[in-house]
């Protein structure tokens, strides 16, 4: 199921931060979006996920209108999403986050098994309460929570954020590895060089709320190139 | 009149006689003891529905004594007009409140989440008008329905009000349960929390907080049920559960049925005590007077101090 975007425009309170926001996102695909600090890549995240009502546009996901809908029916439609920081329930268990995220997804099936498998952390940890956990561990069950209930579009909000390098990796190498089992198409924003490079079929860059570039290629692997959309 | 759950007069179970004979036989102060249960029971039944809609909602609705005073109606109309049995009535009584306090949500307190004041001013101008609106209704009193199972053998004390103390811990119990191990009380404090991170996680976070403001409401309904067979049933009943429910709340802090169950238990011996050796009155000063100390000592309440000390045992191991 493809992800189409057109003419997106949103913001907070009367301040626009997207401005014609277009693209799109096909079935199984991995894409990026690159830009620097407040040129809108969460508000783009947000307002795919329901979580920001868009002030003009479109958003399409498998031929179904999302625009008008809440977040809940989103991830109900098999839409998961990690948030930015992670944003772990942090009094309750891992097992009780994990339990939040099965609504997630369009039927009742639950992927803990391979959440396990991916993370394993998670299992040895079931009844610690998250708040108590490391960044990275939080940033793996926020990653576990968006995928426990089988989504199809995984929304990922800088997974590099606030965790360590060698975590920083592991995790890449799961994103990667969970969308070639899984078939899940991930659109994750990032300002790590490593995790696009890493990560990325293809990204768009967007600066001051526009969609400014495509790249993907012999362009994504050019680090001078993507540095562009990324250094101040 | 009957009651079904045993009517005025019928004995007190005698297995609750026996274990006061027991303890009495031992050297302890039975009736000191009893005025203490009945003093914790209800400010544990008083406080519970609010601590839960305050607690994980952020909502002090100040009506909360005229939904236990609707629960009482209800349960006493049930077995007076219809001729319900009285645990049948107490359900009744129970879910009619649940349901109206749902009503309530839907219609009114959902538009002031976020605006503390103004769901106090909206929610004392409801119970207000469920005071007022009683009155019209069923005139100053209603026929009492009568104190089933009598006294404690040998003592001048109701059985039924120490059945109550049971009914105040199944209700924390029960209430634990359901926010601890049942799907939906997982998700109800997942949506407490971060409802933005809820909803983006498939919680339909809207139903949550109708579905939470109707199980508060529901416990304030069956609180007003328990105490329909040993209260004067008058349109102004709820006001003599608001401050020790508002007590409870400020005393036990954040975490809603820990600070329920340690204030409860505190505020409780702190009443009897005090109501034993010089009345009622002065009983009702020392609970003020403690829950100003425990502000001023513990900010965080009872479950502030709880928290400390079970982090800090957690340090030491």
């Amino acid at each position: 199921m493809s992800l189409d975007i057109t003419g997106l425009n949103a913001g907070y309170d009367g301040t626009p931060i997207l401005r014609d926001v277009e693209f799109s996102v096909d079935d199984g695909e991995i894409v990026g979006i690159v830009g620097r600090n407040g040129v809108g890549k969460t508000t783009l995240l947000k307002a795919i996920m329901g979580l920001l009502e868009p002030e003009t546009g479109r958003i399409r996901y498998g031929g179904e209108e999302l625009t008008t809908m809440g977040a809940d029916e989103h991830a109900q439609l098999g839409i998961g999403y990690v948030p930015q920081g992670r944003d772990v329930f942090p009094d309750l268990t891992v097992r009780e986050n994990l339990l939040v995220g099965e609504s997630v997804g369009r039927d009742d099936e639950t992927r803990y098994e391979q959440v396990y498998e991916y993370f394993p952390i998670l299992e040895e940890r079931a009844d610690q309460k998250a708040g108590t956990m490391s960044g990275g561990q939080q940033q793996m069950l926020a990653i576990g929570r968006a995928l426990v209930g089988d989504p199809d579009l995984l929304l990922v909000d800088e997974p590099s954020e606030g965790v360590q390098p060698s975590i920083v990796q592991s995790i890449t190498e799961d994103l990667r590895a969970i969308s070639d089992e899984f078939g899940t198409t991930i659109l994750f924003v990032e300002q790590n060089l490593s995790v696009i490079q890493g990560l990325a079929d293809r990204c768009y860059a967007i600066d001051h709320g526009k969609i400014v570039d495509e790249l993907d290629g012999d362009a994504l692997a050019d680090r001078g190139q993507l540095e562009e959309y990324l250094v101040v | 009149m009957t009651s079904g759950l045993g009517a005025t007069g019928t004995p007190t179970p005698l297995v609750i006689g026996d274990v006061l004979g027991a303890l009495d036989s031992i050297g302890v102060p039975v009736p000191q003891l009893l005025q203490m249960a009945d003093s914790i029971a209800f400010i544990i039944l008083a406080a519970i529905g609010l601590t839960i809609i305050f607690g994980m909602m952020g909502v002090i609705n100040l009506a909360h004594g005229e939904f236990i005073m609707m629960g009482a109606y209800i349960t006493t109309l049930s077995v007076n007009v219809v001729g319900l049995p009285l645990p049948a009535a107490m359900v009744l009584g129970a879910l009619g409140t649940a349901a109206f306090g749902a009503i309530i949500e839907r219609t009114i307190v959902r538009q002031l989440y976020g605006r503390l004041l103004d769901s106090m001013i909206v929610t004392f101008g409801l119970g207000l008008i469920l005071t007022q609106g009683t009155r019209i209704i069923f005139g100053n009193s209603l026929q009492s329905i009568g104190t089933p199972f009598g006294n404690v053998p040998g003592y001048t004390y109701s059985g039924y009000r120490v059945l109550l103390l049971f009914a105040a811990i199944a209700v924390l119990i029960g209430a634990y349960l359901v926010f601890t191990r049942t799907e939906f009380g997982i998700r109800a404090r997942a949506t407490i929390q971060d409802p933005e991170t809820a909803r983006a996680m498939g919680v339909d976070t809207d139903r949550m907080y109708t579905v939470t403001f109707a199980i508060g409401s529901g416990l304030a309904g069956l609180t007003g049920a328990l105490y329909a067979p040993s209260a004067t049933i008058v349109p102004s009943m709820g006001q003599a559960f608001l401050v020790e429910s508002f007590v409870t709340v400020v005393t036990g802090g954040s975490t809603v049925l820990l600070g329920t169950t340690l204030a409860g238990g505190v505020l409780g011996t702190i009443d009897a005590i005090f109501s034993n050796l010089y009345g009622n009155f002065i009983g009702q000063i020392a609970l003020l007077v403690t829950a100003i100390i425990v502000i001023r000592l513990l900010p965080d309440g009872l479950t502030g101090l709880a928290n400390t000390i079970r982090d800090k045992l957690g340090e030491r191991q």
